[in-house]
């Protein structure tokens, strides 16, 4: 392969590089750019910078996503008060120190596409996916390190235009992140659905393409560049996560592309895909013969799976935490794949209980419950497994360690509330509550930033060659994880007592006003919690630069292909021949020994499991 | 000022938290590596215990604060199917939570790294494993049968006798056109809407029409069926019922139906729940626009005397759209109310 040619030669010349110092003796050298600053840190090719600029970009919007929650939270626990600094950031969207209903909307609606999309997608899955398979399958780099670098690319101008969404005169999409028609197919509708949502669908499209060009890679090259005696049942559960992620990345956001592009033809070309029999403003519109119910389907086709997508990656990623932490094989890891696979199936099938209320028909609905509810069996499966590799472990608390028990009590709790919500009979009563909030937040939301934290601090000295501070670690795991459950769990009794979501304010109502000392208190922690976020973030940089340095290139003596890697890899990732496999990633305490390498044969006299 | 002083405080906060952070990692490093990651073990291990404890008992105790806020018995017979499962999905999962939390955080404490513990290499066991791949699929088992049993029931055909009541949202409140004493709704079109006498777009070419009426309010008689024929005029809504646990969309384009039994009168309600003011609400419950939280009617539940007294009161949507000349300035009440809130918004 001509590609993994270019690789290697790119190699030799970072050795190159290092043996003569800076600057010397390239020119003309078609690898030239290896040293420049654009190259190196801009349009770099190299998966592992990648990796970084995924992330980074991922911390910038969830720091925006997660400030917008606050604003909006500010609104719902104390709709009385007025914050007159709210009027000098947000100008007219707040006057007089309290937020609009228009800019709430705007605010949840961004929230929810940022967090979504470009965290807990782009961020999540782009980060760990483009750092730990090519070091974890053993390859120089992605199948194609040109289409990974537009994949980030394509990223960066989605996220330049869903920011300048936000600057526009009548201000950004705000129908909600599931952009339903008609609000989001008429500027008549709402005022969010002028200008913000042509960008909106625009920057989607674009993230679309980023997500494609990403998964695409990364199928091509766990499938085709796995070192030698790398065999699919050799892979660390993080890169069977990777794949499956990336399958139904591939599979799912055409769909989704289609069905934004059907609306902005609706939008404005005059067709009638989601439109009909609508009258508004004062007029009758021509559309007839659409159906709005078919861009919940199209959206749901991949809005479903995309929880998946969310939530693989973070569960791959606790699998292998877990192990190295425990000192023990993960237990069962054919049943994880094989849970994995299953999920990743189903995912395709359960579209339609997030459509249970929109006049479905009931038979169709009643097989949906059935798809849905079989999903916890595979959920059940990998939980256990957790359970069970802890179990007689000999555990050691790594600020990593920690986000993954973390996530596994969470996925544990929203995984359980996710078997209401499936049953449609019980839909029927706390569709659109809090209830779903709740749910969403703690199985999708807590659960994929606790996987998402976990490989940051545990992969952070590969990245970067240094530590993060542990003792700010701790004090970050503990305050978020005792404030995620105040935060949402009291929401789940809003959710039964019908409490709906999307309300400005509740005090005009008979029904949800008895809440108010629950909505203060929750808003109330939510600045704490969030204020523990930036004590992260600081952390994280503040460690780049002046972190603790590595002395040993495998720091938790863990057994899979990166850390075989120097303490700072160039381009290529081992100076010289890739590594050669000889056994599975979950080698730990076998025979009395705490661990044995992937790259160690195995022994005549080595137990057999 | 004090909110320079809060973010100051806060600051300072954070630089403290920092400097005990850092003067950690350097006693971490004067004590050796292994020392510190003991001592780092125990608080951790600790921790895991005391949120353990702590947070069951807070489980246990959020429950009992918000209790008396939930919404209690179904007010319609076809709630009381949604109540039961609820309380059945209630105990299994809490039951799981409770079980599988105690585990996860027990084992943490439990074995916690310490000097000459060797782990159990346990990497798979094929009984377990179809254990629990067994037995949640059971219990799942159960509880889609009982799901789809009552999903089966609730979405049934209405009762051929039930009464009608057209639902019709818009941004942002809702509209009621009953059938008046034929007991048939009349055609309607959207493009014969005509904001200011005809809201729903009839057709008075219908005759069906000239007796239907139009009430901001839902009035509906207790234990009698009742049978909603729910639209949109403009984007999607939803009929939100949360005291009779139901809810269905309101498309525009395609009619949807529900139909319930309700059980208790209003005035019944406010003697149950000892609140004068009680009212039943109907709620939007999908994001419509910027008065979404604003999209409310009153339901009323009633006896069929009650019932039929109203029903008489109410002027027809014919008589508004053709008054006599005569009457012309003097528009009826219940029209301009409907069109006082809509301007409202």
């Amino acid at each position: 392969m001509s590609n993994e040619a270019t690789l290697h030669s790119q190699d030799l010349a970072h050795h190159g590089h290092v043996e003569h110092g800076h600057g010397n003796g390239h020119d003309g050298h078609d690898h030239h750019h290896e040293e420049t600053f654009i190259s190196k840190y801009v349009f770099s090719m190299d998966h592992k910078m990648i990796a970084k600029q995924f992330l980074i970009t991922g911390i910038i919007w969830a720091i925006i996503g997660a400030f917008f929650s606050v604003l909006f939270r500010l609104q719902l626990g104390y709709p009385e008060a007025t914050f007159p600094w709210l009027e000098s950031i947000l100008g007219h969207w707040a006057e007089g120190g309290r937020i609009t209903a228009e800019a709430y909307y705007a605010l949840v609606t961004m929230h929810g596409t940022i967090l979504v999309f470009f965290v807990l997608t782009a961020g999540l899955s782009g980060t760990f996916s483009n750092l730990l398979i090519p070091l974890q399958v053993g390859a120089r780099d992605m199948a194609s390190p040109f289409m990974n670098m537009l994949s980030y690319w394509f990223f960066f101008l989605a996220s330049v235009i869903m920011m300048s969404s936000l600057f526009v005169q009548t201000g950004p999409a705000s129908g909600g992140w599931t952009a339903y028609p008609p609000l989001s197919a008429l500027g008549d509708a709402s005022i969010g659905s002028k200008i913000g949502m042509d960008l909106w669908l625009i920057s989607m499209a674009i993230f679309v393409v980023s997500s494609l060009l990403g998964s695409l890679n990364y199928i091509s090259t766990i499938l085709n560049m796995r070192t030698k005696g790398m065999s699919m049942t050799r892979l660390p559960l993080t890169i069977w996560a990777f794949f499956f992620t990336a399958v139904l990345g591939v599979l799912s956001f055409p769909v989704l592309l289609s069905g934004f592009v059907l609306l902005l033809f609706d939008r404005h070309a005059d067709t009638s895909f989601y439109l009909s029999e609508i009258f508004i403003q004062g007029k009758a519109l021509a559309h007839e013969g659409g159906s709005a119910i078919l861009y919940q389907h199209l959206f749901w086709f991949l809005g479903h799976p995309e929880v998946y997508i969310i939530i693989l990656p973070a569960m791959g990623m606790v699998s292998e935490i877990l192990a190295v932490n425990s000192r023990k094989p993960i237990f069962g890891y054919l049943a994880m794949v094989g849970s994995l696979f299953a999920i990743c199936i189903l995912a395709f099938l359960v579209w339609a209980h997030h459509m249970f209320v929109t006049g479905l028909n009931p038979f169709l609905g009643a097989f949906f419950v059935l798809l849905t509810l079989l999903i916890a069996v595979p959920s059940a499966i990998k939980v256990f497994n957790w359970l069970t590799t802890i179990w007689r472990g000999n555990i050691r608390f790594t600020p990593a360690s920690l986000f993954s028990i973390g996530f596994v009590s969470t996925f544990i709790s929203g995984g359980l509330t996710g078997i209401w919500l499936g049953n449609s009979a019980i839909d029927i009563h706390l569709h659109d509550t809090y209830f779903v909030i709740a749910h969403f937040h703690i199985v999708m939301g807590v659960s994929a930033f606790f996987g998402m934290f976990a490989g940051i601090y545990h992969w952070f000295p590969k990245m970067y060659g240094r530590y993060m501070n542990q003792t700010l670690g701790f004090i970050h795991f503990w305050i978020t994880l005792v404030g995620a459950y105040l935060i949402f769990w009291p929401m789940h009794y809003e959710g039964m007592a019908g409490m709906p979501r999307r309300y400005f304010d509740y005090s005009t109502w008979a029904s949800f006003n008895q809440f108010e000392g629950l909505n203060q208190f929750i808003s109330f922690v939510v600045i704490i919690v969030f204020a523990t976020q930036l004590l992260f973030v600081f952390n994280f940089f503040y460690s780049i630069f002046k972190g603790r340095k590595l002395t040993t290139p495998n720091p938790w003596n863990a057994t899979s292909l990166e850390w075989t890697t120097p303490i700072n890899p160039g381009h290529g990732n081992w100076p010289g021949e890739i590594p050669e496999v000889h056994r599975w990633a979950y080698d730990y305490s076998k025979d009395g020994k705490d661990f044995i390498p992937q790259t160690v044969p195995v022994s005549p006299d080595e137990s057999n499991h | 000022m004090s909110g320079y002083l809060a973010v100051l405080v806060v600051v300072l906060i954070f630089v403290v938290i920092f400097q005990i952070a850092k003067a950690s990692e350097y006693v971490s490093i004067l004590k050796g590596e292994k020392k510190s990651r003991e001592q780092s073990n125990r608080i951790n291990g600790f921790l895991m215990i005391v949120f353990l404890v702590l947070g069951l008992i807070a489980v246990w105790w959020c429950h009992d604060l918000l209790d008396d806020k939930m919404l209690g018995e179904s007010a319609s017979v076809q709630g009381e199917g949604v109540d039961q499962l609820i309380k059945v999905t209630f105990i299994i999962t809490m039951a799981v939570f409770v079980v599988t939390q105690i585990l996860l955080f027990w084992f943490s404490f439990k074995y916690q790294e310490k000097e000459g513990r060797k782990a159990f290499y346990f990497p798979h066991n094929n009984k377990l494993e179809v254990i629990w791949t067994v037995v949640p699929a059971i219990a799942l088992t159960i509880l889609v049968a009982f799901g789809i049993r009552h999903w089966m029931r609730i979405t049934s055909e209405a009762p051929k006798d039930a009464m009608v009541v057209e639902v019709i949202g818009k941004q942002f409140n809702w509209m009621m056109r009953y059938p008046g004493k034929d007991g048939q709704l009349g055609r309607r079109h959207f493009k014969q809407i005509n904001e200011s006498n005809n809201p729903l777009g009839q057709d008075w070419a219908d005759k069906l029409n000239h007796d239907d009426f139009i009430s901001s309010e839902l009035h509906v008689v207790v234990g009698k069926d009742v049978k909603l024929i729910i639209g949109s005029r403009d984007v999607v809504h939803d009929v939100g019922l949360p005291h009779f646990r139901l809810k269905m969309d309101a498309v525009p384009g395609i009619p949807t139906t529900l139909w319930f039994t309700p059980k208790f009168t209003t005035a019944e309600m406010r003697k149950r729940t000892g609140n004068p003011d009680f009212v039943y609400e109907l709620a939007c419950d999908q994001m419509c626009g910027k008065g979404h939280y604003s999209m409310k009617a009153n339901i009323v539940v009633e006896t069929q005397e009650e019932y039929d007294a109203w029903l008489a009161s109410q002027p027809t949507q014919y008589s508004q759209a053709h008054p006599a000349p005569e009457a012309a300035p003097a528009k009826p009440a219940d029209s301009t109310k409907a069109v006082a809130v809509a301007a409202a918004h």
